[in-house]
């Protein structure tokens, strides 16, 4: 079947782990968001969830680190960290293995991704499915691109990524969603946590909802470094999604920076066609 | 310096909760199986998180052994402050990428 739906949004453990503390209007438009997309996905019948993340050593580390890892596992576990910390209990959440290793085979042909029967999902994945599948009752499959140890997945690497994995998923016979998740701009965990480069962030989005390749694959790591911060390099994910839906645009749903969030947080969607 | 083995150690203790046991347990049986400097073994012991931080561990590492030691979000934000102040700019990893 034709993917069925293709968003991106937000992680920052923020969102959950530090809630209360958020601007209580601007929480409930990104949560209101998060439920539009939600909804979406239920709407379009997707029968399993591709979550194109950008872990935070929670599986991947310098001692191994695949450019692309795409999920195999029949079950996975999360979140990794501590629950009262992230403020999401940990559970255990349905793969398919079957679907993954069609997925997988097919993206084999255009992309070396590795592949990950043991995954522990960290809040990269972890604060989206709080939101998007709260009751764990649709199978994920975890994807994850190098966003954190240099030297990074290229940009244009992400792009071709995206592509072949909407091959692989319209080659699948089931329904299925993408979401990718990271970024925008953010400092996270370090002393400048809480800045946002909030032109930065509208820059790229619009970039992003136009689908306009060219521009979102001419950011220099230094220029996303200096302007976005170490958080920025999580615009490949974003990539990703702008490469499996190359020729759609998109909408921006909710954007809006919140500090205590460490993030200019995010939903927008891509439309499948 | 061995960044990438303090690196390492906070990787395992994030992960494992065998290791995370062992750690509160028996620190210096965990931090035998690492190479580690003597600033390091400091900086991991005390704990010393804003040093940590000027080594050039990954604030994504960091933030759960600052966790894990009981820092309040806030105050691991002021330890890195405090860290930068007291032992200079950022010497290694991604952080000091740029040079800012």
């Amino acid at each position: 079947m034709p993917m069925v739906f293709a968003g991106v949004c937000s992680h920052a453990p923020g969102i959950t782990g530090r809630a209360e503390r958020g601007d209580p209007v601007l929480r409930d438009g990104l949560c209101k968001g998060f439920e539009r997309m939600r909804q979406a996905i239920e709407d379009s019948g997707a029968e399993a969830l591709v979550v194109i993340g950008a872990e935070h050593f929670a599986n991947f580390f310098m001692n191994n680190m695949p450019a692309f890892c795409i999920g195999m596992g029949e079950t996975y576990t999360g979140p990794i960290e501590d629950d009262a910390w992230l403020g999401i209990k940990r559970t255990d959440i349905l793969g398919s293995p079957d679907l993954s290793k069609r997925l997988i085979t097919n993206v084999m042909n255009e992309i070396d991704v590795a592949y990950a029967e043991e995954w522990q999902f960290d809040h990269g994945i972890m604060v989206p499915l709080h939101f998007l599948t709260p009751r764990y009752d649709m199978p994920v499959i975890p994807v994850n691109i190098n966003c954190q140890g240099p030297p990074l997945t290229p940009l244009h690497r992400a792009w071709k990524f995206g592509k072949a994995l909407r091959v692989a998923c319209d080659a699948a016979p089931e329904k299925i969603a993408i979401v990718g998740t990271g970024g925008i701009s953010h400092w996270p965990a370090t002393p400048d946590s809480g800045k946002i480069n909030e032109e930065w962030d509208r820059n790229f989005l619009d970039r992003f909802v136009n689908n306009r390749r060219r521009e979102l694959l001419s950011y220099t790591d230094e220029e996303i470094y200096r302007e976005a911060g170490q958080g920025g390099f999580e615009i490949r994910t974003f990539i990703t999604v702008a490469g499996a839906t190359e020729g759609a645009t998109g909408e921006v749903w909710f954007y809006a920076p919140i500090p205590i969030f460490a993030v200019g947080c995010t939903v927008a969607m891509m439309n499948v066609v | 310096m061995s960044l990438y083995y303090v690196q390492k150690l906070l990787y395992q203790l994030n992960r494992d909760a065998a290791t995370r046991a062992q750690f509160t347990e028996d620190m210096d049986s965990v931090l035998a199986g690492y190479a580690l400097t003597e600033e390091e073994l400091t900086a991991i012991r005390m704990p010393d998180i804003g040093l940590l931080y000027v080594l050039g561990v990954n604030g994504q590492l960091l933030m759960h052994y600052a966790a894990l030691k009981q820092f309040e979000w806030e105050d691991y934000l002021q330890a890195m402050r405090d860290g930068v102040a007291e032992h200079g700019p950022v010497r290694a990893g991604i952080y000091a990428m740029t040079g800012e």
